[in-house]
């Protein structure tokens, strides 16, 4: 399969503290894979550093281009769609205005309109609040906004920084109900991080385990979910 | 009474102008949480420029629109040029910025233009005062100017893709880029329009208080002052206050304090609020950013 992200002998720091040490890893085109481990990682710092978010060495190929050192808006308008740690609500804007800068380095109107539509199908709790200020809504609802925004972008791929982050369990079987089948229809690849292991492997084909700045393990997501004793030391289930 | 609703119509006319002046201090706040205190110098600076091409020569309105062009690409390469090489510089340096962009705007107008007032024209006509002697033609005509770009701003942002996009930017720099807004243009283009409206302002106060290089100093102190009052953070606040602050500044000139202390109601103003209620009338409680 082609690759549509590769990372080779990624470092990356926060101004002299040193927090990626030299990572490899590929995202194949049209599948999820998943980078996962504990907390402080180095998880959503990849992600930043794919972004173009912090200052790192090493090479980072999109489409088989470099994309090291270009600005973020330039990155995202490759198709490169990154829901944030945190969420990135535009809280100050309505739901609707937060999904209309979704597709803000979009001009085919009728796409977008098509892609809206699907997305209130996906997420009608988005519909029914779409004049809502998106500061008032629950944070699963912010993670629902933070996935329609992403997808409006029509990326070719979509990074997702820990979307069970905060959530009750039923909501986040929610959320991946859905990733699932975003996943099943759409042309597009998707990198996952997440603590919660079982949870990202459950919708993943590839898996990266991630310590401390470095990858400590790679393999299909079916064969590290079997792997009792990996899942015990380093997954906690 | 008649006297008490003549001074409040005309507190409303000058009011705009402030209301303009404020809302430019509101969009630079929103966008950099930072107060522009040279914001009134480069209206003032606008509008030299605006008065020699009228003597030049050249047709009022098309002198208007030339000096908006030329004070908004002005806006654009400040922001460029001066301020964005500034924008990880500790807080102290970027005032100290502002101070310093207000003074060398001052010291060049004063040395190109000289100290002397200059009477400035009016495009409305001198004629008779309107609505039985209650307005003058160019307070009426500035009114309607004013109100024009308020509305104009408002749209805007309200209705267009690059106004959406500006508001995003301010509100929320990294979830703009990773939407792919280039924040550093849009946030040029901020001060572009600020510099634009300010230019506005600028030549709707000149017939009305001549121009010299030190016209804007009062203005931009009421403006200030409307600014806080409606709520830093509120454009719609700041027009509001604007407004507000024209009248009270005309009540209180002519029936408390007299047009001698007519300025320190600014002052006091910005001191009450400051005390009693920092978020203005329309503003969110503002977390420690400033
Ligand atoms: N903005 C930052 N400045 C400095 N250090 C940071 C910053 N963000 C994260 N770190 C540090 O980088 C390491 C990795 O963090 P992060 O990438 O957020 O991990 P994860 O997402 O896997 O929990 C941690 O030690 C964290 O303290
Ligand atoms: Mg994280």
């Amino acid at each position: 399969m082609p690759m549509l992200l590769e990372v080779k002998a990624l470092h990356g720091a926060y101004g002299e503290s040193k927090v990626l040490h030299g990572l490899d890893f590929v995202v194949e085109e049209g599948g999820v894979t998943t980078l996962l481990g504990a907390n402080g990682a180095g998880k959503t710092t990849t992600l930043r550093a794919i972004s173009g978010m912090l200052k790192t060495q090493g090479e980072i190929l999109f489409a088989g281009k470099p994309i090291q050192g270009m600005k973020t808006e330039d990155i995202t308008a490759l198709g490169i769609a990154h829901v944030p740690d945190g969420r990135g609500t535009f809280m100050e804007l309505t739901v609707e205005e937060n999904l209309r800068l979704g597709s803000y380095t979009r001009n085919d109107k009728a796409a977008i309109a098509v892609d809206m539509a699907r997305m209130f199908e996906l997420f009608p709790r988005l519909k029914e609040r779409l004049t809502q200020q998106a500061g008032t809504l629950s944070g699963g609802e912010q993670q629902m906004l933070a996935i329609a925004r992403a997808m409006l972008l029509n990326p070719k791929l979509l990074l997702l920084d820990e979307p069970s982050f905060g959530l009750a369990p039923l909501i986040v079987r929610e959320i991946f109900d859905i990733l699932g089948r975003i996943v099943r229809e759409a042309r597009m690849s998707i990198l996952v991080v997440e603590q919660n292991a079982s949870l990202a492997l459950s919708i993943a084909d590839r898996a990266y385990l991630l310590e401390t700045g470095r990858i400590m393990m790679s393999g299909t997501a079916a064969d590290i979910a079997k792997d009792e004793s990996l899942r015990r030391s380093y997954l906690g289930y | 009474m008649i006297g008490v609703l003549n001074q409040v119509v005309s507190g409303i006319a000058t009011g705009g102008i402030y209301a303009s002046i404020a809302l430019a201090l509101v969009m630079i706040f929103l966008a950099t949480h930072q107060i522009n205190f040279a914001q009134g110098e480069i209206a003032m600076f606008s509008t030299y420029i605006a008065l020699m091409l009228i003597q030049a020569g050249v047709p009022y309105w098309i002198a208007f629109l030339l000096t908006v062009t030329i004070s908004f690409t002005m806006g654009m390469l400040l922001q460029r040029f001066v301020l964005e090489p500034l924008s990880n510089a500790p807080i102290l340096a970027s005032v100290g910025a502002f101070l310093g962009l207000l003074l060398i705007f001052n010291n060049i107008a004063g040395w190109i233009f000289g100290y002397s007032l200059k009477p400035f024209p009016t495009p409305f006509g001198a004629g008779e005062p309107m609505f039985g002697g209650m307005i003058s033609r160019h307070e009426m005509g500035s009114t309607v100017v004013t109100l024009a770009v308020l509305v104009a701003i408002w749209a805007f942002f309200r209705f267009t893709k690059v106004g959406l996009a500006m508001r995003a930017a301010a509100y929320n720099p990294v979830s703009s880029r990773l939407v792919g807004i280039p924040v550093a243009r849009m946030l040029a283009l901020g001060w572009g329009l600020a510099a634009g409206i300010g230019a506005i302002a600028g030549m709707m106060v000149a017939p009305i208080v001549f121009l010299d290089p030190n016209m804007m100093a009062g203005v931009l102190l009421y403006a200030f002052a409307a600014a806080l009052l409606g709520g830093i953070t509120s454009p719609l606040g700041a027009v509001v206050g604007g407004v507000l602050m024209g009248v009270i500044e005309n009540l209180a000139g002519a029936y408390v304090v007299g047009t001698e202390l007519k300025l320190t109601t600014a002052l006091v103003i910005i001191v009450v609020v400051l005390v009693f209620k920092p978020s203005g009338l329309f503003g969110k409680a503002l977390a420690s950013r400033v």
